[in-house]
């Protein structure tokens, strides 16, 4: 292999790729070459670095130099000053949001993003080149499933994996040496692996960025699961929307193949695994084992009741091991170091660390990946940098369409999966997201109900109807027409789904409503008894108002579409409420933060 | 015409590629779907048929999945993200103002067939909120502001726009 001098690893995530991170490796590699350099130096597409908030991400080794937010423009700049003389770009180089701090002199591990983290699952996520296997090997790559398969029986495999705490990431938690070891047990000529790629929280992309980042990570847990239980085939269900991943992961497999990683008498040793890929087609509810299965199998992907079991019979009817993504991403370091250094990370009954998709009103949206035990308040405000322009923090959502609201009471709460359960939300896949005062929390309620409607994919009548009965009752509330006994009825309807629906997506259904009514039933009572919203976020319940702040500058009254402000040039303007559609475009338009919401 | 025999030929040669796969009647829809734009009628038929399976059947798993549209779509396919994190930050007023642009209800298309506007969920670029995707390019960071300008350079084109 040569050697280079330095590297520039350019992030190949979604989130920098959308802003246009394949431009900027082409005019790397062209201006590196123009300077004389490309003997000296490398470039290299990475998966997602975690930081998108500052993407498009170039970090640049062996100094650890980290550059946000750069633009083509800024490449020639970088490649003579930096790679060239050895000029750090100043101006270019990250800034913590919070502390104004660039990273100038510091390593990447200082960053306040970074510091709290441990990146067991992420551990080569923006640190290789996902689409060259030889990188992955570098990095102790398949020799996970070489020990495996070399020194360990299938028993010790599992429990190892058993030992090590390790509980299912996909959301519900179940000790996955466990699941193993049911399936491990069934007795059957053919079994099968399968992996749940599926991602339904909206606003969550862990899955994808391993997918993206690190797709080996993922295939060689398969690979150690497959031998555990006695499968010789494994099927990957990712979302079609994925397209970087489903590519990243075809590239990998063609690669762990050639490689005989994949395929038949791997390592010579008489163990024949092979894998192939499926796409989803867009349904929420086929991320329920079940409704999974069934899609594989190229029919409807609605829930089945269990027992059966997958374990017993899955898959084409036969016994199936199902673990989410970050789930097998974690198994190649738990054989590789064993299940006492994975169960010295946690708490007592959640081991290990947990992704996390950061979102919504917060400085650092990006994944972070924390030991179990970390505190709401370390991920939110520590990582995640607190809100934005200065807003005042009002809840974080975890748990996604499943998962609750949970206030800043509850901050100091460390995660874990008992702990977010008892506080009122629950873990899910790991969506996090953070919600500042402008925020209505009937509204997010509503939101949810209004995904799930969609989603419900209508097999049984209480998650069919009551959901749809209950999103009624919740949109009354914020267009302003809610009655008095809403808050009843939708705690009445929520208990019946929960108790009566067939599957995982109705039981949970009304989880975010319930959640929402127990931390925030002030901002229901005011939609309803006194029609305001407290966040002045519903159109019904709002009027726009032009304050004594105006200097009659009459830019709002031109791109008013309704023609409803009024005024004389250097005098206060005024709105009409009877012609307003609270459209908002004068407020985004005033300079001078004269037009309120009320 | 001819055109349309192409693309029969090409479904054909996807049939038989798949045929004898277990489950094969998603990636069927799917290559079917990519290649038409759509599964109407005539294309269920053909793909019943050739992989031996009842036309409900096909109806059946079609219908199902919100990825197949029985219906053409316009050339350029706006999908606003409606995923938590971009909704948080305003996304509904994005879609909102397109729908007022383009004169079209969320899942419409323009009588020109050149738009369809639709709400998706998480694009996964949600560092980038609120975020919309034009066939395949992604706009993020938008403000309702924005989006005139972005859609004239749409309709102003006849050939691609990069
Ligand atoms: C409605 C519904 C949606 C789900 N969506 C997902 C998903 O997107 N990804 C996932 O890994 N698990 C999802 N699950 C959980 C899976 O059914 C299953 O428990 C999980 O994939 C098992 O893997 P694990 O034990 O490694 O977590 C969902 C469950 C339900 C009921
Ligand atoms: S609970 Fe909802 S999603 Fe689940 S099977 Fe019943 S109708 Fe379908
Ligand atoms: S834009 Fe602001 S300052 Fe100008 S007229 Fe309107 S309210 Fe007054
Ligand atoms: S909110 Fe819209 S309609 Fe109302 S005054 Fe402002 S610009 Fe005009
Ligand atoms: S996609 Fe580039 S840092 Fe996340
Ligand atoms: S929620 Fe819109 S991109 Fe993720």
């Amino acid at each position: 292999m040569d050697i280079y001098r330095a590297h520039v690893l350019v992030c190949g995530g979604t989130g920098c790729s959308s802003s246009g991170s394949a431009t900027l490796i082409e005019l790397f590699e062209q201006k590196i070459e123009e300077y004389g350099l490309a003997k000296e130096v490398k470039v290299i597409r990475t998966g997602c670095f975690g930081l998108c908030e500052a993407g498009p991400v170039v970090i640049i080794y062996p100094d650890g130099t980290f550059y946000s937010r750069v633009k083509p423009e800024n490449v020639e700049e970088i490649v003579s000053e930096h790679l060239l003389k050895g000029r750090k770009v100043e101006h270019l180089v990250y800034t913590d949001h919070a502390t104004k701090e660039q990273n100038a002199e510091k390593a990447l591990e200082d960053i306040n993003f970074y510091k709290h983290q441990k990146r067991i699952a992420l551990r080569n996520c923006g640190v290789i080149d996902p689409e060259n296997i030889d990188e992955y090997l570098a990095m102790d790559g398949y020799r996970a499933l070489e020990k495996a398969l070399t020194t360990m029986t299938r028993e010790q495999v599992i429990d190892e994996v058993l030992k090590s705490g390790l509980r299912g990431r996909g959301g519900a938690g179940f000790p996955t040496g466990m699941k193993w070891k049911f399936a491990y047990n069934s007795v059957n000529d053919q079994k099968y692996v399968a992996c749940n790629a599926d991602e339904g929280d909206p606003g969550a992309f862990m899955d994808r960025s391993i997918l993206e980042g690190d797709p080996h990570s993922v295939i060689e847990a398969m690979a150690i699961a497959g031998y555990a239980i006695g499968a010789s085939e494994g099927y990957i269900y990712v979302r079609a929307e994925y397209p970087i991943a489903v590519k990243r992961l075809q590239v990998a497999i063609k690669q762990a193949e050639e490689y005989g990683l994949l395929g038949d008498n791997i390592f010579e040793t008489g163990f024949n695994f092979h894998l192939f890929i499926r796409l989803g087609a867009g349904a929420f509810v086929c991320g329920e084992e079940t409704a999974l299965m069934h899609s594989i199998e190229g029919k409807r992907g609605e829930p089945t009741t269990r027992p059966p079991f997958p374990a017993v019979k899955g898959l084409f009817e036969k016994p199936t091991m199902l673990n989410n993504v970050e789930t097998y991403a974690n198994v190649a370091q738990i054989i590789l170091h064993g299940a006492d250094w994975y169960n010295a990370i946690g708490t007592e009954k959640s081991k290990g660390t947990k992704v996390f998709a950061l979102g919504g009103k917060i400085n650092n949206t990006g994944l972070v990946e924390v030991p179990m035990g970390t505190t709401l308040r370390t991920v939110i405000f520590d990582v995640g940098g607190g809100c934005p322009n200065g807003k005042k923090f009002k809840a974080v959502q975890t748990g996604g369409p499943s998962g609750g609201c949970l206030p800043e009471a509850l901050l100091d709460t460390p995660v874990d999966y008992e702990n977010l359960i008892a506080a009122g939300s629950m873990m899910g896949s790991g969506g996090m997201i953070v919600m500042d005062e402008d925020n209505c929390m009937v509204d997010i309620a509503r939101f949810y109900m209004d995904f799930i409607v969609d989603e419900s994919c209508g097999k049984c009548t209480p998650c069919r109807v009551g959901t749809k009965r209950m999103l009624e009752i919740l949109t009354r509330i914020v267009e302003g027409k809610g009655e008095e006994g809403d808050i009843e009825k939708l705690e009445e309807l929520a208990q019946t789904i929960k108790n009566t629906a067939l599957c995982g997506l109705g039981q949970t259904a009304a989880n975010p409503v319930l959640s929402t009514l127990r931390f925030f039933r002030d901002e229901y009572e005011a939609h309803i008894k006194e029609k305001r919203c407290p966040a002045h976020h519903c159109k019904n319940l709002l009027q726009y108002v032009i304050t004594d702040k105006c200097k009659g500058c009459t830019a709002c009254a031109r791109v008013c579409p309704a023609g409803a402000i009024t005024g004389e040039i250097k005098q206060q303007h005024s709105i009409d409420p009877k012609k307003c559609l609270k459209c908002g475009a004068c407020m985004e338009k005033c300079r001078f933060g004269a037009i309120i919401k009320k | 015409m001819d055109d349309e025999r192409t693309k029969f030929a090409e479904l054909e040669k996807l049939i038989a590629e798949h045929k004898d796969q277990k489950g094969a009647l998603m990636p069927v829809l799917q290559g079917a779907q990519g290649i038409f734009g759509c599964v109407s009628e005539d294309v269920q038929k053909a793909i019943a048929e050739g992989l031996g399976v009842t036309l409900a059947e096909v109806y059946g798993v079609a219908t199902f999945y919100a990825q197949f549209s029985l219906h053409p779509k316009g050339k350029y396919l706006i999908s606003v993200c409606l995923g938590t994190a971009c909704y948080v930050k305003g996304s509904q007023s994005i879609l909102d103002k397109l729908s007022q642009v383009l004169d079209i209800p969320v899942g419409g298309t323009t009588p020109d067939g050149k738009f369809t506007l639709e709400a998706t969920r998480c694009l996964g670029a949600c560092g980038l909120a609120p975020v919309m995707m034009i066939n395949g390019q992604v706009y993020g960071r938008l403000t309702p502001d924005a989006i005139p300008a972005i859609i004239d350079k749409y309709k102003n084109d006849d050939g691609e726009v990069a």
